[in-house]
Order: structure tokens, then sequence, then C-alpha cells
């Protein structure tokens, strides 16, 4: 399957967008702001069919609103990105102007499919390019503020009393968020982009409890949902984002069944039952009773 | 040198003042209860000495320095998040974000930056228990990971928002006694803020209680008298002694009990936005 040049140029653009989606995934899962992620795909499906109406790329469009929307969304604060009616409202309105955008352009059936359900075999090397470069900056910036962003994420009281700018960086974390759905919609399309960012990072989630396997257990699980499907799609002539989305679900739903993490759950209960059966003990070196 | 130093401090939140021109001074290696029924500004004070509420009057002096966010040399444990609950991270991982927590760079520790983590989770007993996901922690012992992150950083001075929330009698207990020890064995001061007096009573050494935006700091025989606190709830106030036990009613109710109840309805109203 690889001698044919489409075949390799999908394998590239799907690594690239894998790698990045997959530790990006991560914190949106550990910010519990997937759904904002998932809203922002859809902005971008307004803003590609838009720059398809005035004679732009739907890329540039694309990544242009995404990221814009990311932005404001930062502004607005992280209360309002986690408000489930109010993303759901703009995404449904998202959804609605690209269509009439595409309600005014002729080629309506194929665009529209290719931009909500991805066309990763029909992206070419130019595109490739452009994808690893907004690849390196997203990831180069997530490596920058990854250690404050993890702070405000999991204690953000103690984070913000320590200093942390949690407005600069909530800001910065959904652009480049809205950068990473522009390249996974490139790849799944907009409506599917949560099967290559969330499924395999909340996958990753159930699997370890350790952050920095966490990262790369969801770039790992990304890329193999991403090539398998690939894959599969040459062999099958299914769609690939059928397939992405089918195995990034059955990856999800195999990690939560109770006899996935039983094992690693058994045995580290079993370290700590001691403690947990007398919660007044207190630490070895202070030996006064409790009460 | 005091501790933390209140001088005619007025904080006003949505044109309210929650605290009006109050004024303390709690010394260095104190363990002062911080107490007052619910609104009565126990989280503003805090927030205010860490420099995230901005003062609309007075100066507050930690450590005999003028309050700045950022101030290493205070450790904090904020009210129980209810999204701790849910985080399948590992104890341990959960105290090591806050190490450097607030550079720049990937979150790499380093030797010195692990032994820092197990310090502070040896100091709470809780070496063992930080290898299970939080999710999988009980109330007591997400208590404790909480108090190894506020130690994180070797602070000289502790504030401790509400630890004994939803927490049974039992637990209650040790959180105190854990509390006590670490303040005796780190040589610090430590401010806990607590809905009910009695868990705290052997621990303490001032009691700091608040109420319509006053503030009254002593010895519990100085503070928790009739006088005293129908000032600070500005309603008649009754103080009811049985054994060594102390309750605080209002006509025919416990002020504390109902507090509490009313902070168990109202808890999400408790997180604002940062």
């Amino acid at each position: 399957m690889l001698h044919y040049d489409f075949m390799r140029t999908a394998f590239a653009a799907a690594t690239i967008v894998a790698i990045v989606a997959g530790p990006i995934g991560y914190f949106l899962v550990l910010r519990g702001q997937t759904f904002a992620g998932h809203a922002l795909a859809h902005v971008g499906f307004t803003g590609a069919t838009g720059a398809i109406l005035i004679g732009f790329s739907p890329l540039a469009g694309l990544v242009c609103l995404t990221v814009a929307a990311g932005i404001a969304m930062g502004f607005l604060g992280e209360r309002l990105a986690q408000r489930d009616v109010a993303i759901g409202i703009i995404l449904a309105l998202a959804l609605g102007l690209g269509l009439l955008f595409l309600h005014f352009f002729t080629a309506f059936a194929t665009k529209a499919t290719a931009l909500l359900f991805g066309n990763v075999l029909a992206v070419d090397a130019g595109t490739v390019w452009i994808l690893l470069f907004m690849g390196v900056v997203s990831l180069a910036t997530l490596a920058v503020i990854s250690r404050p962003l993890l702070f405000v994420s999991i204690q953000p009281e103690l984070a913000v009393a320590k200093g942390v700018p949690a407005r600069a960086l909530s800001i910065a974390f959904l652009a480049i968020v809205a950068l990473a759905t522009a390249e996974c919609a490139q790849i799944v399309g907009v409506l599917l982009v949560f099967a290559l960012m969330i499924g395999p990072a909340a996958t990753a989630q159930r699997l370890t409890k350790n952050i920095a396997s966490g990262l790369g257990l969801a770039a790992l699980l990304a890329l193999a949902d991403a090539w398998l499907g690939l894959t599969l799609a040459f062999y099958t002539d299914w769609p690939t984002s059928f397939w992405i989305a089918a195995l990034s679900a059955a990856g999800y739903f195999l990690a939560i069944l109770p006899w996935a993490h039983w094992l690693p759950r058994r045995a580290a209960m079993g370290v700590g039952t001691g403690k947990s059966l007398a919660p007044k003990a207190l630490a070895p070196g202070d030996s006064r009773p409790a009460s | 040198m005091n501790a933390l130093e209140f001088t005619n401090v007025t904080v006003e939140l949505a044109g309210r003042a929650v605290l009006a021109d109050v004024s303390f001074a709690i010394r260095d290696r104190e363990f002062v209860g911080v107490l007052g029924p619910n609104g009565s500004g126990k989280t503003t004070l805090f927030r205010a000495a860490l420099g995230i509420v901005p003062i609309a009057h007075g100066s507050i002096r930690v450590l005999g320095a003028p309050a700045i966010r950022g101030n290493s040399s205070i450790g904090y444990m904020p009210q129980v998040r209810s999204n701790v609950d849910t985080l399948r991270l590992s104890g341990w991982d959960f105290v090591a974000v806050v190490v450097n927590g607030h550079r720049f760079g990937l979150p790499y520790l380093g030797k010195d930056g692990r032994k820092e983590v197990d310090w502070a989770l040896d100091m709470v007993g809780a070496r063992e228990l930080a290898k299970r996901p939080l999710a999988e922690t009980s109330g007591g012992e997400r208590q404790r990971l909480l108090l190894a992150q506020a130690l994180i950083g070797r602070p000289k001075l502790l504030f401790l928002d509400e630890p004994l929330i939803s927490l049974d009698p039992n637990h209650q207990r040790a959180v105190v006694q854990l509390t006590k020890n670490l303040q005796t064995e780190l040589r610090i001061s430590v401010l806990f803020s607590s809905h009910e007096l009695n868990p705290l009573l052997g621990a303490l050494d001032r009691v700091l209680y608040l109420g319509h935006g006053h503030a009254a700091l002593g010895t519990v025989d100085e503070v928790i008298t009739s006088p005293v606190l129908s000032r600070l709830y500005g309603s008649p106030i009754e103080v009811v002694r049985i054994g060594s036990r102390i309750f605080v009613m209002s006509g025919e109710h416990d002020v504390e009990l109902e507090n509490h109840r009313h902070e168990h309805e109202g808890h999400e109203h408790h997180h604002a936005p940062l």
C-alpha cells in the first residue's frame, strides 16, 4: 500500500496530526474542556466554508477562525469554556453558518463531506508541510507552558496564589487547541475531531495514573488509531474517518471496562490498604495518638 | 516578627465590605483557628493575604513583608474542589505539579524536586497512599495530599481553608492532630479555618472570629463569649459549655451546625471564578 504516493502522503499527515493531537487532548481531558475543543472544530467549519466562498484556501479559513475563537473563549474565562449550553448553541450556529456559506457555493456536496468528515487521502504534499509547521508550533508552545498549565489545571486556586498567570495560560492553551483542531480536521473532518484528539487522550488517562506516561500514551494511541485506520481503509475501501472513529471508541470502551484497570488497581490497593483501613494513622514520625 | 499582620484592612467584593477596617496580628509559630459564619470572609481573608484579592484600604504584612501574590513563604490549602475526585492521577503526581509549578518549561522534576515531593508526603504520612489514583482515595486521605501540596516550598505560614468540611469526627480529629504536629515539628504558624470550634479546641493557641466585616482575635476564653459573638453576629448569641465542648447558640439553634448545613447547600457558590 505504501508504494502509492497518496498513501505515503496520507500516512505522513496522519502521523504529524496524531502526535500533536494526543498530548493536547490529554490536557483538554485533564481540564474538563473537551466539549470546548469539539465546539472549536465546528467554528472551523464556518471558517473553512467562508474562506471557500470568498476565494481563499479552506485550511486558512479554518485555522484563522478556530484560533480566533479559541482566544476569545480563553478571554471569556474558564467558567464559560465549561458551560455546555452556551458552547452547544455556538456550535450549532457555526454549523448553520457553514451550511449557509456552502449554499452559495456550487460544488456543495463534495466540499461539505470533505470538511465535515475529512478526506485524508486527498491531502497533498504542500498541506503536509503546513501541518508539520503548525504541529511544531503548537507542540513547542505547549512544551513551554506545560508546567504552569498542569499546575493551574489540577489545582487552580493554589496555582493562582503561587503567581501562575491563569488567564494568560488559558488563552494560550485554547489557541494551541484551535491549531490542533484545525490539524485534526484535515484528517477526520470537523465532526470527528473528538475521535483523534479526545478518544486516545481519555483512554490514556484511564490506563495510567502518571502524567508523563499519560502524555506519551495519548500520542501513541492516536498514532495507532491513525495508522490502523488508514491501513484498514486501504484494504476495505471504507472511509478512513470511520475506521479512526471506530478504533478510538473501541480503545476507550476497552479501557473503561472493569477488567481493563482491574490489575493495576488491585496492585495499588494492596499497597495502600493498611493506611486506608486506619484513617487516624499519622506520619511515621508522629507517634502521638490522634484523639 | 509577626507571622501575619492586618492593619485597618478593608476588602470589598461586589460593592460589599467583606472585611471592614480589620486589624489583628498573628504571632510567629501560632496555631490560630479562623472561625465565623458563612460569608464572614474567612476565604477572603486568606485570599487577601495571598495577594489574589485586592484590598481597598489598609495594609497586610506577611512575615514582616508586604503581601504579594506568589509569596513562597505561605503554604495554602484551598477548599476541596469537586474535580479532584475524578482525577485519575496518582497522589504523587498531584503533589508533584506544585514543585516549581509557576515556572515555564516541561514539568520535569529532577532529583531535588522528587525528594521534595517525597518529603512533603512523608510529613503527612501519605507516601503509600500517594501511589493510588486520586479518584480512589477517601476524603481524609485527600486532605492529607492537599496538606502535602501546601507544604511544597517549605512555607513558614500555612493557610488551611476548611479542611474539616465533609469529614466525619474521627477524620476531623486526625486532620487537626496532623496539622498540630506539623506546626510544632516545622515551627511554623497555622491559620486553620473551620465552621466548628470543638474539633480545634485541643490544638488552638488563639481564635480569630469573623462576622459582619469585623474580627476578634484572642484566646478561646476571651473571644468565645456572649458579648463578643453577639457583636460579630449582630444578634444575641449564647455560649453554652458542656464538659469540654462549647456550643454557640442563637436562640434555640446551634449556629455552627446551621452554618455547616448552608455550606453544603451552597457549596458550588464558593468556587469564585478566577
